[in-house]
């Protein structure tokens, strides 16, 4: 398919042509148009390839630790006599960072979405969105700089002040450590807003006017027309921003490194040092390792989980968006 | 003196007013926060840092042991070899991958719609993966060592779906006029493409390639994995050398114990922070000049 895919647009210009530049300019043609699809199938490449290494290098790995024990083992310890490689408690570090920053990110990102479509003034627009695209562009590392010296402060400062106004409370409150699971869920929380709120704006702009006119012209208020006309016209679009959103929290590694520590621990207490998938791979990559050390396996068998993770989670957004874009089509 | 009584709004009605007027002010409050984080954000890196900011910290090498006398110098010229490299390599694939999807395909038919769905795939797949594709396709396999040219090599994949998809928006918004201008003028394809739709996209597709370079510079998780180090004090000279960037210096300098290392983190995020502004003014001039054209 894909040769005469090549092929069958200048076939019927070759036969008249005639001129010796004529011909060159086709073979150009020719030429040019293959280079141009071998870049593209380069993508397919890249994700054929990915896929492919992490398996083949995840392979030795698996035959010195059972499947079975990766999966369901709770405890990870590379040190010591008798290492042991359960993932489990990366998977809860990873599933609580996502868990909080989807808390912090979708109902402000969703917000921040229908005020930019539905309230903001063109001069305020103009304003706030170089901001939060500014905000997207922040790198990782500054937003890991931002929790240690101002949220994990903050929280613990917080928690001090509930302690001192509701002692009988105190009890049950998480004591926050230097490093700790909420301020990294926070921060990536931050860091996902954007994502968030531009995806919906879009889903949003793009219900048509019509909708909006026809529940205004029946008396709704503008909240009305928006929970009950709007929102439910882009909701596909809406869902899906939120899949990306916690799919790019999954793959977040600096920023929870920084926050979130490096003890992998079986914890869903917010204020507890964890560790993620991501910063297990960074902390092993940190040394130098080499093809045949169990240590240099083990982060590719963490890598095709997060990958099939992500591309689960990215692939279910990709249908969301199919199907608001075949929606607004028709 | 006030309206009849069958003028006023019922109770039911100044009910749902106030209920809409309070979702406006959430939807406010939640713009304002997104506002106040950046500003927050800003505002702290600058009084930290602020004060270690001067020529004599951009010119000098890192340090471990004199915080106050350190620079970003060897991290400041890592950063900037693997932008260009990175730029380099993935805008002639970028592009011309983006031209043979926008370009070259009059029907989308089922390859093309693969490739499609697998760029958006790419765009959504955790840097640190693309970290592991480089640690083990140009590091263990090709054995091209753990320098910079591992690094942007790794880095060109990580980018190429973001200068794909900015690239294919830019084609796509050149009027179909233009193109049938060209070839009712007798040029081939590939002749309006490089005449005509080319030109007109160059300011959208040099927006994305800003937009690829500031990836490029705040990314810092893959090229842990492929080899670049917290802490380097001489200046990279070859593609072989040994490297590190501005994000991993301030890594390890949060990560040291002594409260001048701080300091000096925040004076690093801070070049950090106006290099990326900078380059992302540029991005949004490029298109406010361009959109005042139309």
């Amino acid at each position: 398919m894909a040769l005469a895919d090549l092929t069958n647009q200048p076939k019927g210009r070759s036969l008249q042509a005639s001129s010796g530049a004529a011909r060159t300019r086709t073979i150009t043609q020719v030429i040019v148009r293959a280079v141009c699809f071998s870049c593209a199938a380069f993508s397919i490449v890249a994700t054929v390839g990915i896929f492919a290494i992490l398996f083949l290098e995840s392979l030795p790995f698996f035959k010195a630790v059972p499947i079975g024990d990766f999966l369901t083992g709770t405890k990870w310890e590379m040190m010591g006599s008798t290492p042991k490689y359960g993932v489990l408690p990366l998977v809860v570090g990873t599933l609580l960072i996502t868990v909080g920053s989807g808390l912090v990110a979708i109902p402000l990102g969703l917000g921040v979405g229908i005020y930019l479509s539905e309230y903001a003034a063109p001069k305020v627009r103009k304003v706030l969105k170089p901001a939060l695209e500014l905000l997207a562009g922040v790198p990782s590392v500054v937003f890991g700089y931002f929790a240690l010296s101002l949220v994990t402060p903050g929280l613990r400062g917080g928690i001090a002040w509930l302690q001192e106004i509701l002692p009988t409370l105190s009890p049950v409150m998480p004591e926050f450590r230097p490093a700790n699971a909420a301020a990294g869920a926070i921060v990536v929380g931050f860091m996902t807003l954007p994502l968030v709120s531009s995806l919906c704006e879009d889903a949003i702009s793009s219900v048509p006017k019509a909708l909006r006119e026809a529940a205004f012209g029946l008396g709704c208020t503008k909240s009305e027309v928006i929970w009950k006309v709007v929102l439910p016209a882009a909701i596909s679009g809406i869902v899906a921003s939120f899949i990306l959103a916690l799919s790019r929290a999954v793959g977040e590694t600096m920023a929870v490194t920084i926050a979130a520590g490096a003890t992998p621990q079986l914890t869903f207490n917010p204020g507890n040092e964890i560790m993620t998938m991501t910063a297990q791979i960074v902390n092993v990559s940190k040394g130098d390792v080499s093809r045949g050390e169990i240590r240099y396996q083990s982060i590719f068998a963490i890598g095709l989980i997060l990958f099939l993770i992500t591309f689960a989670m990215n692939m279910l957004a990709q249908r969301y968006v199919k199907k608001m874009s075949g929606r607004s089509a028709s | 003196m006030s309206s009849p009584a069958f003028l006023q709004p019922s109770r039911h009605t100044k009910k749902r007013r106030r209920k809409d007027e309070i979702f406006k002010l959430v939807c406010v409050f939640a713009a304002i926060v997104a506002v106040a984080i950046l500003a927050t954000l800003i505002y702290k890196v600058f009084v930290d840092g602020i004060g270690r900011v001067n020529l004599d910290f951009l010119r000098k090498s890192p340090s471990q042991a004199f915080p106050k006398k350190a620079g970003i110098l060897s991290p400041l010229l890592g950063s900037i070899y693997i932008m260009l490299l990175t730029i380099l390599f993935v805008v002639p694939v970028g592009v011309a991958a983006a031209i043979y999807l926008e370009e070259f395909t009059i029907r989308k038919n089922k390859l093309v719609q693969f490739i499609q769905l697998n760029i958006s795939n790419l765009a959504g797949v955790p840097s640190i993966v693309f970290g592991m594709l480089g640690l083990s396709l140009f590091y263990t396999t090709m054995q091209l060592g753990k320098g910079i040219l591992t690094g942007a090599l790794t880095m060109s994949f990580l980018v190429l779906p973001m200068v794909i998809l900015v690239t294919q928006e830019a084609l796509k918004a050149v009027p179909k006029s233009y193109r049938e201008a060209a070839l009712a003028l007798g040029s081939t394809q590939w002749q309006t493409i490089r005449k005509v739709v080319l030109p007109r996209a160059l300011p959208g597709i040099l927006t994305g390639i800003i937009l690829a370079a500031s990836r490029a510079i705040g990314e810092t998780a893959p090229l842990i994995v492929v080899g670049a180090v917290g802490f380097v004090t001489f200046n990279p000279k070859g593609l072989g050398d040994r490297y590190t960037v501005l994000p991993l210096q301030i890594l390890d300098w949060i990560g040291q114990p002594r409260e001048d290392f701080r300091v000096a983190a925040a004076a690093a995020i801070l070049v950090l922070m106006a290099l990326l502004i900078t380059l992302n003014s540029i991005a949004i001039f490029i298109r406010a000049r361009h959109q005042s054209k139309v």
